[in-house]
């Protein structure tokens, strides 16, 4: 029970981190108490890691651009991947990082704030870690969804205002 | 010259929630609660699929009983969903919507002046159908106080000797009320007895909530030779637009619906078809999505309502509640006008279903969350407001 309320919890948080509290507990007919500690505990066990804003880069910091780069590493003896890859992650550039299976080993996401500086990021502080065999830099063009949410919206469908 | 219209179409009444709606269309900033149709569009793949099926140019009639591709999934369907077994091609026909369904069972079952019993309050449409079809309307009034399912004892008092056809719609449009297979075992009995028809509209039974079980009366023993299983897409699927729904029945009676279908539609639109195909064969997870925030929604507006202090049970099915607003000393129609008029939330009054509505309005929660909440907000001002 305690399982299927976390998971509605965490489903309500996924759509609208900043849902008032006092509705979500209305939704899921449960005490406003009751949502805040599991709230509480889901941040404290470290499910829940953080709320972000989506932004709409064609809007808003429109120089910024998005590197998605796949790169090909040598795994270590002690270690394998994880300590090379928590490496990269560390750079205050790289959004996101994933290992991954097939052609290449971890697929990371990266923020500049021009190209000049995500160039520079791959050429002087990526490619020159020993344990980087290889990179493949794709920037981001366009944005149609992100996290779920549709940078371009749809005007809502018309319904009639009453209907039996 | 003035235009004769026939007695029995003049003497229909309008729909209450026609006039409603005029009322709502001149005003603006409304937020409506009276909407009988989910607020989502049609799930993608399905209309993706629609999309597909007309780029291959499917866009010719079809068979008059639907397309037996449609036929078969619809089949399976219904016997995965409720366990009936239905033959796709004599026992089941594909309709523009369960409204035409409804009509044409009425059409092929009624003499004139056979009695059809329904239960109220009701969708809007039964009492005028079964007066279209020839028949006499016979209402069974159900209570607040037993979550408003129709109790056999009602049942049994009811029944003439012109009775031939119990009219059932369960979770039911108003007040989303259910059956349990208890209740049905003891209707079941009665039909039986009384050698009554039963047409059972099961268009919310996929929006079952905590949990829940639905259960078709057409499962109790004996009542599938004598039952008219009416289903559709709309609700389930937000398909209201499509207007496909379908009958399930015996095959002589499937075969006379057929014959008033064919000479006065032909088909149900092929579109709406290979959609519904689409919907049927691998719609589930959709329909649990949508089923999952419409039972949010309805935690919500439940407690809002108790909350402000209007009594209100919460429904196990379908996506309205129907609180009682008796407490605020206004009839429903006043309630609701007032409501639009002061406060610009639109509800519908539960007299639009049937008389004994009274004492009751209708609020759809298929409409999105800061809407409801808004919604909310202002009933709940209105209702505080002295008067």
């Amino acid at each position: 029970m305690m399982g299927l309320l976390m998971d509605a919890i965490i489903d309500l948080l996924q759509q609208n981190a900043l849902m008032p509290r006092a509705d979500m507990a209305r939704l899921l007919d449960m005490e406003l108490e009751e949502v805040e500690s599991a709230i509480a505990k889901l941040e404290a066990e470290g499910i829940v890691l953080g709320y972000q804003a989506i932004i709409n880069r064609e809007k808003w910091d429109t120089e910024k651009v998005t590197a998605i780069i796949e790169v090909r590493i040598t795994p270590e003896r002690d270690g394998g991947f994880d300590r090379i890859a928590s490496r990269i992650a560390k750079f205050e550039e790289v959004q996101s990082c994933y290992l991954l299976s097939g052609g290449y080993d971890l697929l990371i996401v990266v923020e500049a704030a021009n190209l000049r500086n995500a160039a520079a990021f791959v050429a002087q502080k990526l490619s020159t870690i020993d344990a980087v065999q290889a990179t493949a830099t794709h920037f981001r063009l366009k944005t149609y969804k992100e996290n779920g949410a549709f940078h371009q919206l749809d005007s809502a469908p018309e319904r009639l205002s009453v209907s039996p | 010259m003035s235009i004769r219209i026939a007695d029995h179409v003049r003497d229909i009444p309008r729909s209450g929630i026609r006039d409603f709606f005029e009322i709502v269309q001149t005003m603006d900033d409304v937020i409506s609660l009276g909407i009988g149709e989910p607020d989502f569009a049609t799930p993608w793949h399905i209309r993706e699929a629609a999309i597909y099926a007309l780029e291959r140019g499917r866009t010719g009639y079809t068979s008059n009983l639907g397309l037996p591709r449609l036929r078969r999934s619809i089949a399976d369907y219904v016997r995965g969903k409720f366990g009936l077994r239905y033959e796709p091609l004599s026992e089941i026909l594909v309709t523009v919507g369960v409204s035409e369904a409804i009509d044409l069972a009425l059409r092929a079952l009624l003499n004139p002046g056979d009695e059809v019993l329904y239960h109220e309050p009701c969708y809007v449409s039964y009492a005028p159908s079964i007066v279209l079809a020839r028949g006499v309307a016979r209402a069974i009034e159900t209570r607040a106080e037993d979550g408003f399912s129709l109790r056999a004892d009602a049942l049994e008092k009811a029944i003439t000797p012109r009775s031939r056809v119990l009219m059932l719609n369960f979770p039911t449009n108003p007040t989303g009320a259910t059956m349990t297979p208890e209740q049905w075992e003891k209707i079941a009995a009665i039909c039986v007895r009384h050698n009554l028809v039963v047409m059972t509209d099961e268009i919310y039974s996929e929006l079952v909530f905590d949990e829940g079980a639905h259960s078709s009366i057409a499962t109790c023993k004996n009542m599938q030779e004598r039952t008219v299983f009416l289903h559709g897409l709309s609700k389930a699927f937000a398909m209201t637009g499509w207007r496909i729904g379908y009958a399930c029945a015996p095959a002589p009676l499937i075969e006379a619906m057929m014959k008033i279908h064919q000479y006065a539609i032909l088909c149900a639109p092929i579109m709406g078809q290979d959609a519904a195909i689409e919907a049927l064969d691998r719609g589930d997870e959709s329909v649990a999505t949508m089923r999952r925030e419409y039972e949010r929604r309805r935690n919500f507006i439940t407690r809002a309502l108790n909350d402000m202090g209007l009594e209100c049970h919460k429904p196990k099915g379908s996506f309205y509640v129907f609180p009682k607003i008796t407490s605020t000393g206004l009839n429903s129609r006043e309630f609701s006008m007032k409501l639009l008029q002061e406060h610009k939330v639109a509800v519908v009054p539960g007299t639009a279903f049937g008389p004994s509505g009274e004492g009751h309005v209708r609020c759809s929660f298929a409409t999105g969350l800061d809407q409801i909440k808004t919604a909310m907000e202002r009933m709940a001002d209105f209702v505080a407001a002295p008067r």
